[in-house]
C-alpha cells in the first residue's frame, strides 16, 4: 500500500531516518527539529535532543514552536545555561551529530544564512544571521543538513560562509583545525546527496520514489556529481505519515 | 541592596539615550515590558546588545531607538524574517542601524568575559566563515601553551542589563528558573541592571534549577507581572504562539507596524 505523501514529508521522513538511536544531536528549529522528533518517537527513542536554549535530552511531547519553549526544559534531562551549552558540550565535541537548515549551500556543504545578494552592509535581502550554526558546523562529529533544493538554495558559489562544509575542497577543515567531520549528509525534497570522501563534493546517492536525476540537476547551480548506483529511498510507511502529520498538528495548537 | 522601583522610573533612571542595552532571554523571560517601556520614553541612539533579536528588537529598531544592534541571530523563531529589522538595514528605516554580527557561542563567551571581568574570552568559533571579514571584533590568537590558533572576542559590558525573572524579595534578591539563558552573566557583565519580576514576595522558597541573584548585584527591580508577554514566564504564563505569528503580518508594513505601536505601547496604560 502507498499513501499519499508530500515531497517535503518524504524529505523529513529520510531525514528523521538519517539519526541513528543513541547518538547526541544538536537541533536546530524548523525542519531539523521535526525531523529529530519524528526520529525519536519513531525508531530512535534513545536519541539525545540538545537545543541551543541550553536543554539537553528533551524529550517533548509535542513540536517546540521555538528552541526555548518550555516543553523543552519541562522534559530536559538537563537545563544548562547558554554559555555552558556552548562551552562544556559542544566545543570539546562532545555532540555526534549537527543537524542545521540554509538558505543557501554549494557543493561543499558550505551554508549561507546571513545576506544573500548586494554586498554585506547593503545586501539584497538580510536573514537572520548564524546562531549556534557555525561552531555547531564545525564542532559536531558530523553534520546533517535538510533543505528544499532549488536553483535558489543549490548554488554554485554562496554569497556568505556563515557556517563551513568543506570549505574549497580536501583539507581545507583539517588545515583549519576544524575537529568536527563537517557536512556528510544533505536531505532534500529531490533525494539525499553525500560528500564524497575523497573530492569533499556533495554527490547525489539516494532519489525520493518518482525523482529523475535530470530534475535533481535542474535544481542544482552546478554540474551535479552523481553516484554510479544510485538507490531510491522507501517511501513513508502509513506509520512514519501518522505520527508526522500527528505532530506537525501538535505545533498548530495552543500549548496547555 | 537592590531599589524597588516602578518600571517607568526604573527604565526613567537606568536607560540613558546613546547607552549600550542588553535585554536579554532566551525565548523565555524575555522582558517585553521592559522593552515598550524604553520605547514609551522615547530612548534614542541606544546600541542594542542581544544574542536572539527577535519581536522586542524589531519593535525597539522600528521605533526609532537603536543605531547600532550586536547580535548573533536575528529572526522570528518558528515563523521567520523580522520585517524591521530587514528594513533598517535594507533601507535606513527609521533610521540607518549598523551591525555587529557574531554567532552565539561567540556571543555567550563575550557576556562571560564581561561578568568574570576579563578583556576578552577565547573560544573554538567563528574558523573559516566569512564573519571575521566583516566583525573586526573577532580575532585569532595563538594558544601561549601549546601554539594552537583560536579565536578571541572582546567582553560585552553594557551600560545596563534588563532581565525579566519569576520572583523577587524585598531585599531585591532574584529567583529565576527554566531556561536561564545568559541573562546571569548579561546582568553581571554590565554596569547597571534592572530586573523586571513577576511577584515579589517576603521569602524565596527553592525551585530546582534556579539561578539566584543576589540583590547587592543587581541594581533595581520592578514588579511587573507578565513582564515578558508575548514571552513566557515558566510557573507562570505560557509562550503567545499566536502573537508571534500575529507580528509577521503587523509588522509587515511601516504603517500597520506603527500604528501597532501607537496603541499597544505609546498609549497603553501603563501600571505605576
Amino acid at each position: 500500500m502507498t499513501a499519499d505523501y508530500s515531497a517535503d514529508e518524504m524529505m523529513t521522513v529520510a531525514a528523521a531516518r538519517q539519526l541513528r538511536d543513541g547518538t547526541a544531536c544538536f537541533v536546530g528549529i524548523g525542519l531539523p527539529s521535526t525531523a529529530a522528533n519524528l526520529a525519536r518517537v519513531t525508531h530512535a527513542p534513545n536519541l539525545v535532543l540538545i537545543y541551543e536554549s541550553g536543554c539537553l535530552g528533551a524529550k517533548p511531547d509535542r513540536l517546540p514552536l521555538s528552541i526555548g519553549d518550555g516543553v523543552l526544559a519541562d522534559t530536559a534531562d538537563a537545563v544548562v545555561s547558554v554559555p555552558e551549552v556552548f562551552n562544556y558540550w559542544l566545543q570539546p565535541g562532545r555532540i555526534d551529530v549537527g543537524f542545521l537548515g540554509a538558505a543557501q549551500l554549494d557543493r561543499y556543504g558550505n551554508i549561507n544564512t546571513t545576506v544573500i545578494g548586494g554586498d554585506y552592509t547593503d545586501p539584497k535581502v538580510r536573514l537572520p544571521g548564524a546562531g549556534g550554526a557555525p561552531e555547531i558546523a564545525a564542532s559536531c562529529g558530523e553534520v546533517v543538513v535538510i533543505v528544499r533544493q532549488s536553483l535558489r538554495t543549490f548554488i554554485d558559489r554562496v554569497d556568505f560562509v556563515t557556517s563551513l562544509g568543506y570549505g574549497a575542497g580536501p583539507g581545507d577543515r583539517a588545515r583549519l583545525g576544524l575537529r568536527g567531520g563537517g557536512p556528510k549528509t544533505v536531505i532534500t525534497d529531490l533525494g539525499v546527496l553525500e560528500a564524497d570522501p575523497v573530492s569533499c563534493e556533495l554527490t547525489l546517492t539516494r532519489l525520493h520514489p518518482g525523482v529523475t536525476v535530470d530534475q535533481v540537476r535542474a535544481a542544482t547551480g552546478w554540474p551535479l556529481a552523481v553516484a554510479d548506483e544510485l538507490a531510491t529511498n522507501e517511501p513513508p510507511t502509513a506509520d512514519e505519515l501518522a505520527i508526522l502529520r500527528a505532530l506537525e498538528a501538535t505545533k498548530q495548537a495552543v500549548p496547555s | 541592596m537592590a531599589k524597588l522601583v516602578s518600571l517607568a522610573d526604573g527604565v526613567a533612571e537606568l536607560v540613558r539615550d546613546g547607552d549600550t542595552v542588553a535585554l536579554e532571554g532566551f525565548t523565555h523571560l524575555i522582558p517585553f515590558a521592559a522593552g515598550h517601556e524604553i520605547i514609551r520614553q522615547r530612548r534614542r541612539e541606544l546600541t542594542l546588545v542581544r544574542m536572539t533579536p527577535d519581536v522586542i528588537y524589531d519593535q525597539l529598531i522600528g521605533a526609532g531607538c537603536a543605531r547600532r544592534l550586536v547580535f548573533s541571530w536575528g529572526g522570528n523563531p518558528g515563523v521567520g524574517s523580522l520585517h524591521r529589522f530587514r528594513d533598517a538595514v535594507q533601507n535606513s528605516w527609521p533610521v540607518p542601524l549598523e551591525l555587529e554580527e557574531h554567532s552565539h557561542a561567540g556571543m555567550a563567551n563575550r557576556y562571560v568575559a564581561g561578568a568574570s571581568g576579563l578583556p576578552f574570552a577565547v573560544l573554538r568559533g567563528y574558523t573559516g566563515t566569512d564573519l571575521p571579514r566583516h566583525t573586526t571584533n573577532i580575532r585569532p590568537i595563538d594558544c601561549p601553551f601549546t601554539g594552537e590558533t583560536l579565536t578571541a572576542v572582546p567582553a560585552l559590558r553594557p551600560d545596563v542589563t534588563v532581565v525579566h525573572a519569576q520572583r523577587a524579595d524585598r531585599a531585591g534578591n532574584v529567583q529565576m528558573w527554566g531556561i536561564t539563558g545568559v541573562q546571569k552573566e548579561a546582568v553581571l557583565a554590565a554596569e547597571r541592571s534592572l530586573v523586571t519580576v513577576e511577584e515579589i514576595v517576603d521569602e524565596l522558597d527553592p525551585v530546582p534549577g534556579q539561578v539566584i541573584l543576589p540583590g547587592w548585584a543587581v541594581t533595581a527591580v520592578a514588579h511587573v507581572p507578565d513582564g515578558a508577554h508575548p514571552s513566557y514566564t515558566q510557573g507562570y504564563s505560557v509562550r503567545d504562539n499566536d502573537f508571534y505569528r500575529a507580528w509577521d503580518a503587523i509588522s509587515r508594513e511601516r504603517a500597520s507596524f506603527q500604528d501597532w505601536i501607537a496603541r499597544h505601547v505609546l498609549d497603553a496604560e501603563v501600571p505605576a
